[in-house]
């Protein structure tokens, strides 16, 4: 009942949308991008250090920008007051994560890498991992909310919003494991790159 | 390069997505601040209470605080305002109106501010623009106004109350908000 019925109309590219908020400037601080510590505790499960580059579809870094992440916790519950999974909630782990890229257009989080969940949409549904990323980009052309998947997860055949995406395009929402990043001893390395759109995209993203 | 899908921001976007400061595009107390505000609702006419709207506007001259606005970036305006709705699926936020920003032919566009509405369920943000019903003149000038069948564009008007504007947003059904694809 949410999704609009009638076709979009095309709106032009003017000022309002080639341009876009610049924002992070004193709203995020190094400690934001580490998940893993809260109310004078670590977070329980396995370490992971996300990492990426965000770029825009003409393949230019996109530096300076806004990124922002939210996740379950290790078992799988997220710290809201909707989500009655029967599974621990984490004291020293809130979810929440900011980071701006720099120069060159990368990032890096540390965080745990949350556990999958059931959701109840159909009969043992499960969702699986996963880490919601939002990005500002340069442009309100460029804005997007995605989800950043781990690799191989069995849950993948069964899950209505990864299943959302044109199978040719699904692998672009999954990291990859990234043994260079990885810290002997300390946590594992995913990468996950993310491509806005770019100046001269049509809305035909996607394809 | 391909793109990256996007996915729906889930039910639990107010984790990591509102701001305390996020519906304050200008501070409490500024000149000309109104409040720009309204319910979003689904096809059936319930409030959503799991939406988020950002919007993003010129200043009251039409200028943006951006290195990409060829006129020169205007520092000091931020721009940008994100609420999420409440139980009752109201958002507002705390701005000034815009000034006319130029088209892409030089022509004046009518004051508007560009939204996205996200939401469970929603696997894209949405997007749409909010024109203001007393702004008649302008409007009647305005390309993408035009361009909206006529019976259509009073979903894309912000109409004047005592706070400042109201605007409401219906995903879908009777009156559907008049949605853009960018």
């Amino acid at each position: 009942m949410r999704a609009p019925a009638q076709a979009p109309l095309l709106l032009p590219h003017t000022l309002t949308e080639v341009t876009g908020p610049l924002l992070g400037e004193g709203r995020v601080t190094a400690a934001d991008a580490d998940l893993t510590h809260h109310a004078g505790g670590e977070a329980q499960g396995q370490r992971i250090i996300v990492h990426g580059q965000v770029r825009d579809s003409d393949g230019r870094p996109v530096p300076d920008t806004l990124v922002e992440v939210w996740q379950a916790n290790a078992g799988g519950r997220y710290l809201h007051k909707w989500d009655q999974h029967d599974s621990p909630i984490d004291p020293h782990f809130l979810g929440v994560g900011r980071a701006l890229t720099d120069s060159v257009g990368r990032y890096r989080f540390v965080t745990i890498k949350p556990g999958a969940y059931p959701w109840r949409n159909h009969f043992n549904a499960w969702r699986p991992a996963h880490i919601h990323f939002s990005v500002f980009g340069r442009a309100f052309t460029q804005r997007l909310v995605t989800q950043m998947y781990f690799p191989d997860d069995p849950l993948f055949p069964h899950d209505p919003i990864y299943n959302s995406v044109p199978e040719a395009a699904r692998h672009r929402m999954v990291s990859r494991f990234d043994l260079a990043e990885t810290v002997e001893e300390w946590a594992l390395g995913f990468e996950f790159d993310i491509v806005l759109r770019g100046r001269e995209a049509t809305p035909m993203e996607e394809s | 390069m391909n793109t990256t899908p996007s996915q729906t921001v889930g039910p639990y976007l107010s984790i990591g997505l509102p701001w305390p400061d996020g519906p304050d595009v200008v501070a409490e107390g500024v000149a000309g601040a109104l409040w720009l505000h309204g319910v979003v609702t689904d096809g059936a006419g319930e409030p959503i209470p799991d939406a988020l709207i950002e919007t993003w506007q010129a200043d009251p001259d039409g200028r943006f605080d951006h290195p990409d606005d060829p006129r020169g970036a205007v520092a000091g305006f931020r721009g940008f305002g994100r609420c999420p709705t409440d139980d009752s699926g109201r958002y507002g936020i705390r701005t000034l109106k815009p000034g006319p920003v130029p088209g892409p032919d030089g022509a004046p566009q009518a004051p508007h501010i560009d939204v996205s509405v996200f939401a469970r369920g929603l696997l894209h943000r949405v997007v749409t623009r909010i024109y203001f019903a007393d702004e008649q003149r302008a409007n009647a000038a305005d390309a993408v106004l035009a361009s909206v069948p006529e019976a259509r564009r009073a979903t894309l008007l912000a109409v004047p109350d005592q706070t400042g504007y109201r605007f409401d947003i219906r995903l879908q059904g009777d009156d559907e908000t008049v949605f853009f694809a960018i």
